[in-house]
């Protein structure tokens, strides 16, 4: 007998590496021309789960929220070595804040059933908020470690984890089932293997965009393709007034673009001499010296 | 209806020492306070520690509620978060407060979705406004302000239809001010109903190293970005750290690639700081970095591209490689020393 895991994963736009059309004039974000992405912690947590498949046997379940094209890292997810992944996505979970999202994460791992741990990576890199797991968590009544840097030893009864607090570490032991959120220093996820790419790439045969596209469009069915299913908000048995932008109690009040200060930087030559008289001045305000 | 009541801070802290960012949350929440005519409050979990807490007066705190409780003394997730939802659901503060720490940022996230409300993470300003949905308007709520999307765009968030509000804010970002030297608090004690099936995480050790690097104390900061994060790059940071009696510091790509440690960041994500001399060596400037450095007395931006945005908030810039650049910079300081 194996654990059962299961790993939330999220695709998100690559905002660390914008480009310049990725604003357009009026300072909102053009989502369109931001590369969608494998959210990095979320690939770390996955990483975590396969090595414990490896020593000491476990189904991997891969689950993510998010528009049909999300498919895609679920497919990565695959590459590597999870043993299936689910694809929540349903107009009505569109808007959702982490309140909702955790929501109705929490359903679809209800219908999963029978885990016996949950992996997240610490935070998704479009909102940075580190909120979902443990929201997840709380609405499945379930022990939460968050900030691990190592899993130091696992069994089907308990866990014992470092978790990476300010200055320090922590070593903590909580008994299964539990919710465990991981850092990206944690290990060095793998990259797909060959085997698997040729295996699952063509297990649906629907075209992915190229970019990153927020609108949630319902799935065609509930039926499994491939390894892939594909789950909506009936499916999970999901309260609508709770799910998306009706069940997010935070709201955008107002967006504004980042506008730089006018403000004009002294332009020190970049000589030995232009940078000696900088220094110079810097001592001669006590600034330093 | 929005209730009448307090804005509430979560006081944290470790090994009965209270957390920085825990006073600065104080200031806030008694400036805050003192706009919506209410009082300024915590929620504290410890052991032993009502000596400790009268420090809260000074900076305007008027009530602590507190739960004094062995099991308490360490944090764990699901105990802490039971006793501040338990406190949130008696005194039904409008506002909540967390600093945006590893222990906030785990138990914050826990208490919201217990409470069904909003939590806005990493703020970088408060502000107490109006706001209109459809024909209703709600008066007087928080107006939570951060980075979003990677920093390229200023959220503000409100929740105006739950309460109470909540948002996690950084060690650095507000200000700790003593208001009242002579001001006490009244220590409220809350009686804790805590099961043992309750502590479901065993603490074994806890190791605390000591912060590697004191930014917010630090005159002098060199920060190494993207520009320096090679293995020269970076020894030529530390160089000119040393020399000019500074600290080493860093964006959040170069942490997030593993070559400095979190400790360094500065940054909405990271810390934030205000020392007299900021040096970017090789930072472009994205918003997050600014929100965390701009405070500071004088900056001077060392980057190849002279339209990084990073030049439009220094006060020198110099145009060229930090491999280039630095050295120059340290022969200068030996010439005149």
């Amino acid at each position: 007998m194996g654990l059962k895991i299961v790993v939330t994963v999220k695709q998100v736009p690559d905002t660390h590496n914008l480009s310049r059309d990725a604003m357009k004039p009026d300072g909102t974000v053009n989502r369109n021309a931001l590369p969608a992405i494998f959210n990095p912690e979320d690939l770390n947590a996955l990483e975590e789960a396969l090595k414990i498949k490896e020593t000491l046997g476990a189904t991997v379940t891969a689950i993510s929220m998010g528009p049909p094209k999300a498919k895609d890292v679920l497919k990565e997810c695959l590459y590597r070595g999870a043993d299936d992944g689910i694809l929540i996505s349903d107009r009505q979970f569109a808007g959702a804040d982490t309140l909702a999202t955790s929501y109705a994460l929490k359903c679809a791992v209800e219908k999963i059933g029978g885990f016996d741990l949950i992996l997240c990576g610490r935070q998704a890199i479009d909102g940075d908020t580190a909120q979902v797991g443990p929201q997840i968590a709380e609405k499945l009544n379930l022990n939460q470690l968050t900030c691990v840097s190592e899993i130091i030893e696992i069994n089907d009864q308990t866990v014992i984890a470092k978790r990476i607090v300010e200055g320090g570490y922590e070593i903590v032991k909580s008994r299964l089932p539990v919710l465990i959120t991981i850092l990206a220093g944690a290990n060095e996820p793998r990259s797909p293997s060959a085997k698997r790419v040729m295996a699952f790439k063509n297990i649906d045969s629907k075209v992915c965009e190229t970019s990153y596209d927020e609108v949630y469009v319902e799935p065609d069915s509930c039926d499994m393709i491939g390894f892939i299913k594909e789950w909506n908000a009936r499916t999970i048995d999901a309260d609508p007034s709770i799910c998306g932008l009706s069940g997010s109690p935070t709201k955008v009040k107002k967006i504004e673009g980042v506008v730089l200060t006018t403000g004009v930087a002294k332009k020190v030559e970049n000589t030995q001499a232009g940078i000696a008289d900088l220094v110079h001045e810097l001592i001669e305000e006590h600034i330093i010296g | 209806m929005r209730s009448n009541k307090g804005v509430m801070v979560f006081i944290e802290q470790n090994n009965k020492q209270i957390a920085n960012v825990s006073l600065e949350l104080v200031c806030e929440a008694k400036r805050l306070a003192d706009q919506l005519k209410v009082d300024a409050e915590a929620v504290v979990l410890g052991y032993n520690i009502h000596r400790e807490l009268a420090i809260l007066g000074k900076y305007g705190c008027r009530k602590v509620f507190y739960t004094d409780d062995k099991r308490l003394s360490h944090f764990t997730s699901v105990p802490y978060a039971k006793t501040i939802v338990t406190t949130i659901r008696k005194y039904q503060p409008q506002i909540v407060l967390f600093g945006a720490t590893t222990v906030g940022r785990d138990v914050a996230p826990r208490v919201a979705s217990a409470l069904k409300c909003g939590l806005t993470a990493d703020c970088t300003q408060l502000q107490i406004g109006d706001h209109k949905i459809k024909d209703k308007t709600y008066h007087n709520i928080l107006l939570q302000i951060r980075p979003a999307f990677g920093g390229n765009i200023i959220a503000t968030i409100v929740s105006p239809e739950s309460t109470p509000s909540m948002a996690t804010v950084r060690e650095g970002v507000m200000k700790m001010v003593e208001i009242d030297p002579t001001g006490t608090t009244n220590i409220i004690s809350e009686s804790c109903d805590l099961a043992d099936e309750d502590f479901v995480t065993e603490v074994i050790n806890v190791v605390r190293e000591g912060k590697a690097v004191d930014l917010k104390s630090a005159k002098v900061i060199v920060s190494a970005g993207m520009g320096a994060a090679d293995s020269e790059g970076l020894e030529l940071v530390k160089a000119l750290a040393n020399a000019f009696g500074g600290v080493v510091g860093s964006s959040r790509p170069v942490v997030d690639g593993g070559l400095l440690d979190h400790c360094h960041q500065v940054g909405q994500t990271g810390v934030t700081v205000r020392p007299n001399l900021y040096i970017a060596c090789g930072i472009s400037g994205q918003i997050q970095h600014r929100a965390g450095m701009e405070g500071s007395k004088r900056i001077i931006a060392i980057n190849s591209d002279p339209d990084a945005p990073i030049f439009s908030i220094a006060h020198y810039g110099i145009v060229g490689d930090v491999h280039d650049v630095i050295p120059k910079m340290i022969k200068a300081y030996k010439a005149k020393t």
